[in-house]
């Protein structure tokens, strides 16, 4: 089995040490939480951290809660926790639908929700969640927090916009009654990565009548593994705002999604398959999420 | 004979593993034991100009770095392969495939090992690399081997099967002819165990003693003797626990023969343990066979006969294990389990830079794709003639009464009931009920296919005369020792890594000598302690060491039975055996057992003629033939066109394997093969861009099936008992292997037939799946542009 | 660093490199070597070991991360000398053949009984949908551990009858 290459090691016992630490040991210092993104690419020697600062004792930011409007996680939440919080469920059941197909239930014990979205790779799952969900992420640094949304928060792919002496601390979303999100992934096998994968939240506005379809009041489409930008299909977002909600309209919307995304051929599938995918899971998912925001999955 | 002893026993090996306290090679550490590493190429195709080994040298942990060059120094730069080729142990002129063996660190610790790699400077002149098998015949190729005198392509063979001029006039005169190019794609066995050893030279003795995992231990000291010039009898090979073999640990590897001369340099024990990613992209891969196949048959369904060519890619050095005068193994059984009037193929071995092997992962030397073959041109005609492919098989399946049955490309299939085997797997799966669930969910709009798949399989090589490797014939030694208190101790030469022979083995000398299978110990793996023979792969162990350990039991009975005569003062003739022991004739009640013969035998009894003061016995068993195993299998997936994924709903599978020692260890090799057929089915292959950088290189990417892909297994038994086989057994552990990935994809294609989908190649994954529909297939071997 | 990390119950201080990887501590370091290792990806589930109350992929944690918590390997499965109730299902049932990945799925067979003591069959294969097996289908993993559930719900509503007083044998 492969293995790291040399390192130094510091346990970091409160968010505030963490800090110190990282503007101690600079740029080639890496975060530590899970470690399931983390360690792999280090066996590999495709990350070669000088020093691996270790946050698994920050109590402070495992916890999540429904406080003043919003459902707050923090970073430090390991995905077994998100998957299984009722409350995140209950609000956004796009979070469920996504953690149940990340990994194996093995690796969701211990790998962290702020550690696979820092680890920004293109396909990473939660961060098409949470930009379907518009979330916001809290970022903290020796000056204090500041605020970025998921949609901004990554830069490229591995990349995202917390500097070297920054912790990702906490992700915040917005509740707004009457909503329903979902998410569809199709990997090549259980736990394997996305070839492509759409997460939807819709909420609907409040005049429907019985026969009718309703009208959607607001929308978020989520992707991953296809190259959209900002791991969103702000397009066809445009194009759902105020559109019914029928299958009609999810099957274009997800051609726009399909449009606007730049899908790139490796051993997953070819660019054309993705493609359809982030077509075809778009219209998938919003067709779920509009089932939930009704009450009836 | 009592057969009690045969049935569904716990086994004895599982007392170590459940407890953690199994022995396998990374278990072991010596006082001393240094830990060597490979430095490999990175690229496909390369001339090496030279190699800085100073800075690994300098690094404080390191012992000792061994290139080509210093292996060259004591002529063992290259060595033989199992199939008459030479392979590089450390490359010395060029490197001949991505991940190819370039230098070997020895150090303290593991961790160093690998630090002091990067520490090692190799300049390399990029060739071009050879990846496509069909342009490595191109007249203006890049030439691999030339190391090998004389060579100005990379053509390995040419050979044929059958009566091309029979077959010829089949095709000329059918009613329908259809021909389909299939590809099997390089995937591999991937044990979840890698491949090492720990080789401990021992300085005043000359004694080299090597834990090793391998599937047959004794092949392996003769080979390490050839290559290192150490005397044989100065080798103790050991294989110890073993975490799966399924082929990839036949070979013998660079690693193993590094860790030799590393502990001969350094006078201490030297352990090499591959990682995965060195296991997937170097080490015996399975398959690869780019294959044209054609079915004759009349319009009402007749199948007439079959064609097939092949390009074998073999990779940059011909390592493919299997009886010498069989370069492509037994692939012209792929006659199948039909009535044919006449049969011919032609099989092309080609150089590749990519790495060697071809006959592994439960392949039954190629049978895999020969049954796949088949299988597919089969339910390929079936749709030609709009017939039910059940009932097209049912038509030309060869019937009870024409065995010994002589194939059109010589096999002679000795036993089966063929019939009756596809009716049990239609009646488990509910056929019918299954075809009317198929239509109306059609009509809905739904997609659930189902494949049939059923075969024939020849193993248990095999007979002195035809099969030998590398000049060592075929046949299997066992050693039976009888201790006078009647506990029994059998070695045997094959080497399970897995497949329960402590249990089973006990189980047939047990039924053989009326013993409880607890009072019998099974010895394996230690070349110090076992008879030779040429161990476990290709589905032989039952076959032929199984038949040894019964011969030789049955020696150790009759020794009894001459002992027994002379404690009762009878004649020999005036026992028979009955209910485990030596009874008189109308005088059941006067009986000796095992048991207490043997406490006679060690006594001071006169001993008559026939014995010499013991009841211990050998044998060599030479096996008459191979054995015929076959099976029918079914099964059904539900495909969403919309997204390319396949799920398995069900899978049936009637197995055959004559008489069955302990049902429930069958069982569970048919589950790990079936279990296979999904994998290589719909996730499995080893793909290369057009650099020749290897894409399966990880779990990551070469994907393997979990719980979760797999349905719960529904077996079906027919027993029909080899004619030969001292047990009327048959050989098992590949079976379902060779014939589930035909009934995966028979059926994918069946459910995508409305689309008109006629054939889509392995790995049937979602994206393959789409594509197929969308009437662009993708091909699985070499990456997407 | 020194790390001091209780295995099985013991304690253990030991110096060493931050980058020892879990499995590597346990094996080479504490000789150890019933958890396995299969693969440089963390696909494989070989590993899996507890650590404190949870399973973990031991290949991808550094035995730094163990520092001050508890780990259980498969060696302590088995309490004093009695085999845990999966380990008996496992040798019941046939649910091992080279048993090489047989330690990872027991220890996750006993954290998922531990947390759901009555799974159905699809439970059992998703909660070891993270390991390999080359050797058995699955079939039979998923039948030693549904063993385990039924023997301990057997002797669980036998304990339970006892301690309700003389009703043993009754309802069930």
């Amino acid at each position: 089995m492969q293995v790291p290459a040399y390192f130094e090691y510091e346990k970091a016992t409160s968010v505030q040490h963490a800090l110190t630490l990282l503007a101690r040991f600079g740029p080639e210092a890496r975060v530590l939480a899970g470690g399931h993104s983390l360690i792999p690419m280090m066996k590999l020697r495709l990350a070669q951290p000088e020093t691996l600062i270790d946050i698994n004792g920050l109590a402070e930011l495992d916890y999540i809660a429904v406080d003043g409007g919003e459902l707050r996680i923090g970073a430090l939440t390991r995905h077994a926790q998100l998957l299984a919080s009722a409350q995140a469920g209950q609000h956004f059941a796009i979070l469920h639908d996504a953690e149940r197909v990340i990994a194996d239930p093995v690796v969701r014990e211990w790998g962290t929700v702020g550690g696979s979205l820092c680890q920004a790779d293109p396909s990473e799952d939660l961060s098409a969640a949470f930009a379907a969900l518009k979330a916001t992420m809290v970022i903290r640094g020796a000056d204090g927090s500041r605020t970025v949304a998921a949609r901004q928060f990554h830069t490229g792919p591995y990349e995202t916009v917390v500097a070297p002496g920054e912790l990702l601390t906490e992700i915040t979303i917005a509740i707004t009654p009457g909503g329903g999100s979902a998410y569809c992934k199709v990997g090549r096998r259980v736990g394997d990565w996305p070839v492509g994968a759409a997460g939807a939240a819709i909420w609907l506005d409040g005049e429907h009548s019985e026969h009718g379809a309703g009208r959607i009041a607001d929308a978020g489409i989520g992707l991953t593994a296809v190259g959209a930008e900002h791991f969103s299909a702000a397009a066809a977002e445009v194009f759902l705002r105020g559109a019914p909600a029928t299958a009609e309209t999810f099957a274009r919307a997800g051609r726009i999604a399909a449009e606007h995304c730049n899908p790139v051929s490796d051993q997953r599938g070819p660019a054309d398959y993705k493609r359809h995918l982030a077509g075809e899971l778009t219209a998938r998912a919003l067709t779920r999420a509009l089932a939930r925001a009704r009450g009836e999955a | 004979m009592s057969q009690q002893a045969y049935g569904p026993l716990p086994r004895k090996e599982d007392a170590r593993f459940i407890r953690g306290k199994g022995m396998f090679v990374d278990d072991i550490a010596l006082p001393g034991m240094l830990h060597g590493a490979i430095l490999r190429s990175p690229l496909a195709h390369a001339r090496i100009v030279s190699i800085d080994t100073t800075a690994a040298e300098a690094h404080p942990a390191v012992e000792a770095v061994i290139t080509g060059q210093s292996l060259a120094e004591r002529g063992m730069a290259w060595m033989p392969t199992l199939a008459r080729d030479v392979q590089a142990v450390l490359a010395t002129d060029k490197v001949r495939f991505q991940g190819q063996e370039v230098a070997f660190v020895v150090a303290r610790d593991r961790y160093s090992a690998r630090d002091a790699l990067e520490l090692i400077i190799v300049d390399y002149e990029p060739l071009p690399p050879v990846i496509d098998a069909v342009a490595a015949l191109d007249p203006g190729a890049s030439v691999i081997r030339d190391d090998l005198p004389g060579r100005d392509g990379n053509k390995i063979f040419d050979w044929s099967a059958g009566d091309k001029a029979a077959a010829d006039a089949v095709f000329a005169g059918a009613d329908v002819v259809v021909a389909r190019d299939m590809l099997y794609p390089r995937v591999h066995p991937a044990p979840l165990e890698t491949c090492g050893a720990v080789a401990d030279m021992d300085q005043v003795s000359g004694r080299l003693t090597i834990w090793v995992t391998s599937q047959a231990p004794h092949a392996h000291r003769t080979l390490y003797a050839m290559i290192t010039g150490l005397p044989e009898h100065k080798i103790r090979v050991v294989s110890p626990d073993i975490g799966g073999g399924f082929g990839n640990k036949v070979p013998i590897y660079p690693g193993y023969l590094c860790a030799i001369v590393g502990s001969t340099l350094t006078g201490r024990p030297v352990k090499w343990m591959e990682d995965r990613s060195e296991n997937l992209m170097s080490t015996s891969f399975a398959r690869d066979y780019h294959m044209h196949g054609e079915i004759a048959a009349t319009r009402d369904g007749t199948i007439l006969g079959l064609r097939a060519r092949v390009l074998a890619d073999h990779g940059a050095f011909n390592g493919a294990a299997q009886p010498t005068k069989f370069p492509a193994g037994f692939f012209h059984i792929f006659t199948g389990s039909y009535q044919l009037r006449a049969a011919y193929c032609e099989v092309t071995g080609v150089y590749t830079n990519k790495a060697p092997g071809g006959v592994a992962y439960s392949c039954s030397f190629r049978i895999t794709e020969a049954v796949y073959l088949v299988e597919r041109m089969v339910d390929l005609l079936a749709r030609e003639l709009g017939m039910d492919p059940a009932e097209l098989r049912m038509k030309n399946l060869l019937r009870p009464e024409q065995f010994p049955f002589t194939c059109p490309t010589g096999w002679v299939y000795d036993s089966g009931d063929y019939p009756r085997a596809l009716a049990a797997a239609m009646e488990l799966a509910g056929y019918a009920e299954l075809r009317r669930e198929q239509a109306s969910r059609r009509e809905r709009g739904e997609y659930m296919g189902i494949g049939i798949s059923f075969f024939t399989e020849g193993v248990g090589a095999g007979p002195r005369k035809h099969m030998d490797i590398l000049g060592l014939a075929m046949a299997d030694g066992a050693d039976l020792r009888i201790h006078p208190t009647g506990k029994a101790v059998l070695s045997v030469s094959c080497q399970t890594q897995g497949q329960g022979h402590e249990t089973t083995f006990a189980q047939i000398v047990a039924a053989e000598l009326g013993l409880s299978p607890d009072d019998v110990d099974v010895v394996h793996g230690d070349t110090d302690r076992t008879p030779f023979g040429l161990g476990t792969y290709g589905s032989r162990s039952t076959a032929v060491s199984g038949a040894a350990a019964a011969v030789v039991a049955r020696k150790v009975r009759e020794r009894a039975r001459i002992v027994a005569a002379a404690m009762m003062e009878l004649s020999p003739d005036d026992l028979e055996w009955a209910d485990g022991a030596w009874r008189v004739r109308g005088d059941p009640e006067q009986a000796a057992t095992i048991a207490q013969v043997a406490m006679a035998a060690h006594s001071g009894l006169e001993l008559p003629d026939g014995v010499e003061g013991h009841l211990d016995a050998e044998t060599v068993y030479n096996p008459p033939n191979l054995t015929f195993p076959f099976g029918a299998y079914i099964c059904v997936t539900d495909v969403d066109p919309g997204t390319g994924e396949v799920r398995v709903r069900r899978f049936i599978a009637v197995d055959d394997c004559g008489v069955r020692i302990n049902p429930t260890i069958v069982e569970g090799q048919v589950h790990r093969g079936l279990a296979d057929g999904v994998g290589m089915a719909l996730m499995q292959a080893i793909a290369f861009d057009a650099e020749g950088n290897c894409l399966g290189g990880s779990f990551m990417d070469y994907l393997l099936p979990t719980a979760m892909e797999c349905p719960p297994w529904e077996l079906g038994v027919t027993v029909t008992p080899s004619p030969h086989h001292p047990i009327g057994a048959k050989g098992i552990g590949e079976s379902a292997t060779v014939g589930s990935p035909p009934a995966v994809v028979n059926s994918v294609l069946d459910a995508l037939a409305p689309f008109g989908v006629v054939h889509a190649d392995m790995p049937l994954t979602p994206a393959a799946v789409w594509r197929a529909i969308q009437g662009r297939p993708l091909r699985a071997d070499l990456a997407m542009p | 660093m020194q790390i001091a990390v209780s295995v099985n119950g013991t304690e253990y201080t030991r110096v060493v490199e931050p980058r020892l990887l879990l499995i590597h501590f346990i094996r080479d370091e504490l000789g150890l070597t019933g958890s396995h290792w299969g693969c440089d990806t963390s696909n494989c589930g070989a590993c899996v070991v507890w650590l404190d109350e949870t399973p973990v992929k031991s290949c991808t944690v550094l035995a730094a991360m163990a520092d001050g918590r508890r780990v259980r390997t498969v060696e302590g499965l088995a309490n004093g000398g009695r085999l845990d109730p999966v380990q008996q299902g496992f040798a019941q049932c046939h649910g091992l053949q080279c048993g090489f990945c047989t330690p990872g799925m027991m220890l996750t067979g006993r954290w998922l009984l531990d947390r759901n003591p009555d799974p159905s069959d699809e439970e059992i294969r998703e909660a070891i949908s993270g390991q390999v097996c080359r050797c058995t289908g699955y079939q039979n993993i998923v039948r030693a551990i549904r063993w385990a559930a039924n023997a301990e719900a057997a002797s669980g509503e036998a304990a339970g009858a006892e301690a309700a007083g003389g009703e043993a044998g009754g309802a069930r």
